[in-house]
């Protein structure tokens, strides 16, 4: 019965994807119908073929840990992208002629740049997220993850999302909003799959059998509602025809800049921050073996962050059309938020009390302390950045981009490396990481590919503000604005530099994983690892 | 991998709760945290009462500092306009031909032209004014329109080729390929007596023919002896300096298709002062006649 009606609701796809193709009103949206039409028409066919089949039985005993493990692969694989898409773009920036012409109209510097920064937040973090997420409220609800299959839609659904979205960059579909690129039938996709998403991350935790909910899970939960809610607002648009990509925000003006930016910045706020903090949560007491620091603290700090965190998005905006009372707030809230956040810096340091001694020994850690370092600077930079008279230097400088970068490579990226060192030999169970030294090399890497990249936007970004602002004894600006970009090429060298450096420790890694995967000695399965009981 | 976490002599009490063997400390909250976090709370409110901040129903409170960015601006605006109101005055009034000599007028009037020619000119002719293809070098002697004070102020007041102003500087040269005027062979012609007057024609037997087509045709703006009319806008083609390029290939787009540069009438979007400036800026970078 279930199969019939898949088959229809299929086969229904199918035939509107081929309409679509040939109505198509732009190349993206005839290239999304294609991809489409060949992902539902292949479903069709397997699920055909199958029918009749025995449906195997789903393991209730069991962790859903296949779903873990694909997302583990797919965090590995969109972070490379990502992170090879980024240092090419830093070095398009220092040396235009890398622009091609072959390239023009789609790998141009402009199409790249939302492709690289949609495949770190939303590919690498998000998949890290979900893998995390799914891995985490299983082990410690004890459960197995709700609703069957449906993490692997989930799991599918997102990959899909991130096809139609990095392909539609490409190929000029974009609503031009920064970190909401997608139009808008890719955001009613991804509507639909975070839905999915959020069932069965809720139904798990549901179901659980565990009296409490760890904290970790607080922050994911928080997370995966949050964006659900910025996504939809944020997103409100109507098209201009079925069959065509183009579709027109609702919003106009500084109304939709504002949402625009209270969207952004929570999407740095929820994405990148409260789900990153569940990740810290779990895998920080995990690798340390020690008890986390303070459960009042973790309880305070979650509900001021959470509290506080969605009133900052207007110190995206001063000194523009926004209202001076709309941007006082925002600088307010801004630095209100400063020791929310470092609540979770010192619940993750302080787990570490008593076992300093691993730093030395165990590079895991060392990467998960150095990720909770760069979060604190981080959220330390972004409320000073936010006050006005700072932010009249700041803003639309290279700094920002220096400030965004120590959070996504500082943060982000080095505690995803060490959940991800920490899951391998997990899920794949293995005894232990193929090798130690290549986790100590990809920690200097990325560590020094950091450093070169903030401080060198940290001193283009200062320059070429004090740059744009210099006058002579007249009132009169001395430079042009070509001036302060030529000024910068040399530090834009040293920050492609330092991308090389990353993405060269992400290779490391990976070659790593695949390595533990292939080559570490297996270990034998107890029962603690795939009873989901007390 | 329910490991037990280590536990050390003399730890803090737990909640009690293990999930997957994670425990958690009852610790107290850090002070510095909880006093510094008040800190900022209290900040924040005498902040928001200090500086606008509460939204109502149709407006928002003002703050006590009354404050505002587009009043502070204003302001800043004013004070540089009044200091210079003076000697803007000078500028204006002035003999366009004498500020030169007026070692203080002229100085002003550089360092605000510098800043007009970085804000609305650099952008073709290079922030340095050197130029790029299709946009004249202002840093050399040779110029397509004159190159004395005043024809610099004319030029930058009225434009060049726009529709915009009825003075602009105007004038086209034929598309001798695209509307037939000329054949091929005529075109390779005249191009190669065209090189030939500032350096290496590409194919020397052509030379001689060219000449006739170039008398025929081309000496009427650019006259006999291809040194261009600034009354025109005919460039010199015999100093070695191309707008476009002075290779063959270029050459011959040039004579085939023509080109037709464009300025903007600056004298619509500027005021008179600040392209008195701008003038006297680009008559003192090198080539000023």
């Amino acid at each position: 019965m279930s199969n019939t009606l898949k088959l229809i609701a299929l086969g229904l796809i199918t035939l509107f994807s081929a309409m679509a193709i040939n109505y198509a009103r732009d190349l993206a949206y005839m290239v999304h119908a294609a991809i489409i039409l060949l992902v539902a028409g292949g479903l069709f066919l397997y699920t055909l073929r199958r029918t009749g089949d025995p449906t195997p039985a789903i393991p209730q005993n069991e962790y859903f840990d296949s779903v873990v493990r694909a997302g583990v692969i797919a965090t590995a694989f969109w972070g490379v992208v990502g992170f090879l898409v980024g240092t090419f773009i830093a070095f398009q920036l220092a040396f235009p002629q890398l622009n091609f012409d072959w390239l023009s109209g789609f790998g141009n510097f402009g199409r790249l740049r939302p492709l690289h920064t949609s495949a770190v937040i939303f590919a690498f973090g998000g998949n890290a997220l979900i893998a995390t997420s799914f891995y985490v409220v299983q082990r410690t609800s004890a459960a197995r993850l709700w609703g069957g299959n449906l993490g692997w839609f989930v799991f599918w659904g997102y990959q899909l999302f991130i096809v139609l979205a990095a392909t539609g960059y490409l190929l000029g579909a974009t609503q031009s909003k920064e970190y909401a690129e997608p139009e808008w039938y890719v955001d009613w996709w991804l509507t639909i799959v975070w839905v999915a998403y959020l069932a069965a991350f809720l139904g798990t935790i549901i179901k659980r059998k565990e009296p409490h909910i760890y904290v970790a899970n607080w922050f994911y939960l928080s997370f995966i509602v949050t964006v659900a809610m910025l996504h939809v607002v944020n997103n409100i648009s109507i098209p201009i025809s079925i069959w065509g990509s183009r579709s027109v925000q609702v919003m106009s003006g500084v109304q939709d800049a504002m949402t625009q930016w209270w969207y952004g910045h929570n999407a740095v706020g929820f994405f990148l921050t409260a789900g990153f903090l569940g990740m810290m949560y779990y895998f920080i007491p995990k690798q340390a073996e020690r008890p986390v620091f303070s459960y009042k603290l973790s309880i305070i700090h979650f509900w001021a962050l959470i509290f506080i965190y969605i009133w900052a998005g207007p110190h995206h905006l001063h000194y523009t059309a926004l209202p001076d009372w709309a941007s006082t707030l925002g600088m307010v809230f801004s630095i209100v938020l400063w020791m929310p956040s470092w609540g979770g810096m010192i619940n993750g340091l302080m787990t570490l009390s008593g076992a300093w001694d691993k730093l030395r020994t165990d590079p895991v850690i060392r990467m998960m302390v150095i990720s909770v370092g760069f979060y604190g600077m981080s959220t330390f930079e972004g409320p000073m950045m936010s006050i006005r008279a700072v932010n009249s230097l700041s803003h639309y400088t290279d700094w920002t981009i220096g400030h965004v970068h120590s959070g996504a490579l500082g943060w982000n990226g080095m505690i995803t490396f060490g959940a991800l060192y920490f899951l391998v030999p997990v899920l794949w169970k293995r005894e232990r990481l193929y090798s130690l030294q290549m986790v100590s090399w990809h920690f200097w890497l990325a560590t020094i590919g950091i450093v070169l990249y903030a401080a060198s936007m940290w001193v283009t970004g200062i320059m070429e503000g004090l740059m744009w602002r210099e006058v002579d004894a007249n009132g009169f600006l001395v430079n042009s604005f070509a001036d302060t970009v030529a000024a910068k090429f040399p530090m834009y060298v040293v920050r492609g530099l330092g991308g090389v450096l990353y993405l060269t420790g992400g290779l490391v890694m990976v070659y790593n994983l695949w390595m533990t995967v292939k080559r570490a000695p297996a270990k034998e399965a107890s029962l603690a690892t795939t009873v989901p009981a007390e | 991998m329910s490991k037990a976490p280590q536990k050390h002599k003399g730890d803090p009490e737990t909640t009690g709760h293990s999930w997957d063997g994670i425990e958690e400390f009852n610790n107290p909250l850090p002070r510095w945290w909880v006093w510094v976090f008040y800190a900022c709370i209290v900040w924040a409110i005498g902040y928001s009462i200090a500086y606008p901040a509460w939204p109502g129903v149709k407006s928002a409170t003002a703050g006590l500092l009354g404050w505002s960015t587009r009043a502070n601006v204003q302001k800043e605006i004013d004070a540089v306009a009044e200091a210079n109101a003076a000697i803007n005055e000078r500028l204006v009034s002035a003999e366009l031909t004498e500020i030169a000599a007026d070692p203080e007028l002229n100085s002003y009037a550089v360092s605000a032209g510098s800043a007009v020619f970085k804000t609305w000119c650099a952008q073709c002719h290079g922030s340095g004014a050197a130029g790029a293809k299709g946009y004249p070098n202002l840093l050399d002697d040779d110029w397509l329109w004159g190159g004395n004070i005043e024809d610099i102020h004319a030029t930058i007041s009225h434009g060049v080729r726009n529709e915009d102003d009825g003075d602009a500087r105007y004038s086209q040269m034929p598309a001798f390929g695209r509307d037939e005027l000329l054949a091929g062979d005529e075109i390779d012609q005249v191009v190669n007596y065209v090189m030939s007057l500032s350096g290496t024609p590409q194919d020397a037997a052509q030379v001689e023919a060219g000449a006739v087509v170039f008398a025929d045709n081309c000496a009427a703006c650019h006259m006999d002896d291809g040194t261009g009319d600034r009354t025109q806008g005919a460039p010199n083609l015999t100093d070695a300096i191309w707008l476009y390029g002075g290779d063959f290939d270029t050459l011959k787009e040039t004579v085939t298709n023509s080109r037709f540069g464009v300025m903007p009438a600056w004298g619509l979007r500027l005021s008179e002062d600040q392209i008195r400036a701008a003038a006297i800026y680009v008559h003192q970078l090198g080539g000023g006649e």
